[in-house]
């Protein structure tokens, strides 16, 4: 190993007949050979072997009933379950983001009420499981009969304390999100704007969320998936989400394995296309960041 | 009680960050028209008697008064009260303020660093600030990197955009907080030549730098800072040539 020079192996090695003149003997570059990584092949035959009974067994299986995948993978009620689920993930994204800004902004503030408020904030709908939050809500009309002269049942159908229960929580995740953003972006940004003359509110806009959503966009993405999937939970108060849509199917024609796959895969596909936004978007407020364009 | 020549009045400025006392009563006068070169060790104060004066730092006690107006305060009886946070704004878009570390907005272009400010905190129609920024681009010599990002650009060419930034507002006195101090050495002249052509047209500046050849040549008064305090301040001749203490003697000796 010792003997051979790397940097005159690589100049030497691509011409040697055409850049030596003829007939002189400059001795032939010595071929290189990586080196044999034996660990690598054995993991993955064993890998292999592994998977491919397990996936031949998946597609074999008739227990799994494929056809009546298919045969309800398209069908209204599945659709409709599933433009409930994308429907309450971007109302709740985008409110839960909406007061996760609010409460990160709260929580950077001079004000010491604001900051107290924003962390006792965070402290309590993280501390609360989302499901036992949605039970409390859905029986909020024990503590508040009525709310401003009409009743709390008729004011809070199901969608409504969905809507509630899950932006209360996704708020307080948002909200660390979005202070770890800010925290992000250096403190001189924020003094050449202060010294320029922007207002507060121009500041934020402008200068300082922009670059804080390079460090907000991936853990974004990862609770937009999140927040896709965390909506099933809303089935246990009977609305009528992808998970409930399915579950109904079954509970009247006990093909709960296919059904249940119904779901699944209508997740995935959804999973798979918000990973593909997450990178453009991620692109974008790449823009003027070493390493970008 | 002032004198009316005087542009930046600062006086009995007092500044302490926890029990570091950093500023112990300045006084400086900084007249229309001058450029003003601050010199002096690291920790002497000067950077942060700079950024006293458009009040991005706090006084613990004294004033400052720019073209007569105070900065940061209003004046009511014996007491000074600290503006709205709207009006010291205001009185930021006069002072300008370039840093040792450019601090330009690296998700804008540089086209759009300069017109941030016009547009957004003098009102100026979009099309006015462009023109102006286009103007000002050509002039520090940067009309092609307009559609550039800053991170694209060399660090004397940042500086130089920087000072364009700040040139933007038309401030009536521009602060320079070491402006070469972050550039590779071959980068400095090409800044430094910026800063010059501005003290030609006559713009009030103050300058903290280490830069003792570009005091000599472009300062009309140099002040030398030493543990919060102004030792001894004149014409570059006098303070570089002849200085009459002996911290300003040893410090020279030190960089020259």
């Amino acid at each position: 190993m010792s003997s051979v020079d790397p940097v005159s192996a690589t100049l030497d090695a691509p011409a040697p007949s055409a850049a030596a003149p003829p007939g002189t003997s400059r001795p032939a570059a010595p071929r290189i050979v990586p080196r044999r990584r034996t660990g690598q092949w054995a993991s993955a035959v064993a890998v292999l072997a592994l998977l491919v009974p397990a996936a031949v067994s998946v597609v074999r299986n008739d227990a799994f009933q494929w056809d009546v995948v298919a045969d309800y993978f398209l069908t209204d009620a599945v659709l409709r379950g599933l433009g409930l689920t994308l429907w309450l993930t971007v109302l709740v994204m985008a409110l839960g983001f909406a007061l996760g800004t609010l409460l990160a902004t709260m929580r950077l503030s001079a004000n010491p009420v604001l900051r107290g408020v924003s962390w006792g904030y965070v402290w309590l709908f993280r501390s609360m499981p989302v499901l036992v939050q949605l039970l409390f809500w859905f029986n909020i009309g024990a503590l508040y009969p009525t709310i401003l002269g009409v009743r709390t049942v008729d004011l809070l159908d199901p969608v409504a304390i969905a809507v509630i229960g899950l932006t209360l929580h996704e708020a307080a995740y948002a909200a660390e999100v979005v202070r770890g953003g800010i925290l992000s972006v250096e403190k001189g940004q924020l003094e050449a704007a202060q010294s320029l003359g922007l207002g507060a509110w121009r500041r934020l806009r402008r200068i300082v969320l922009p670059q804080a959503m390079r460090a907000i966009v991936p853990p974004a993405g990862n609770m937009l998936i999140g927040t896709l999937k965390g909506t099933s939970i809303v089935s246990v108060i009977a609305v009528q989400d992808l998970l409930y849509s399915v579950q109904l199917v079954y509970h009247r024609t006990y093909q709960v394995i296919p059904l249940l796959l119904v779901a699944t895969l209508w997740y995935v596909v959804v999973t798979s296309v918000l990973s593909a936004g997450q990178y453009l978007v991620e692109r974008h407020y790449a823009r003027g960041a070493a390493g970008a364009r | 009680m002032s004198t009316p020549s005087a542009m930046v009045e600062a006086r009995g400025i007092h500044k302490s960050f926890g029990s570091l006392d950093v500023l112990k009563g300045v006084d400086l006068d900084v007249r229309a028209g001058e450029v003003t070169v601050v010199l002096g060790p690291s920790g002497s104060g000067k950077s942060t008697l700079l950024r006293t004066l458009n009040h991005l730092e706090k006084v613990d006690s004294g004033s400052v008064r720019v073209n007569g107006e105070l900065v940061g305060y209003r004046r009511s009886g014996n007491k000074l009260y600290e503006l709205r946070e709207r009006d010291i704004l205001k009185q930021r878009t006069k002072i300008g303020f370039v840093f040792q570390n450019f601090h330009l907005f690296p998700h804008l272009t540089v086209l759009e660093n300069l017109v941030e400010a016009p547009v957004a905190a003098l009102r100026r129609p979009k099309k006015d600030a462009v023109a102006g920024a286009r103007a000002l681009l050509d002039r520090v010599g940067l009309a092609d990197k307009a559609d550039a990002y800053p991170r694209t650009l060399s660090g004397g060419q940042q500086q130089r955009v920087a000072i364009a930034r700040a040139l933007a507002l038309e401030p009536e006195l521009l602060l320079f907080d070491e402006p070469t101090s972050a550039l590779d050495p071959e980068l400095v002249g090409e800044v430094l030549d910026v800063i010059k052509d501005l003290a030609h047209r006559g713009t009030t500046m103050i300058v903290v730098t280490h830069e003792i050849g570009f005091a000599r040549e472009v300062a009309d008064t140099v002040v030398f800072m030493d543990g919060g305090r102004i030792v001894e301040q004149g014409p570059p001749g006098q303070v570089l040539d002849h200085p009459r203490h002996e911290r300003t003697k040893s410090f020279l000796s030190k960089v020259l």
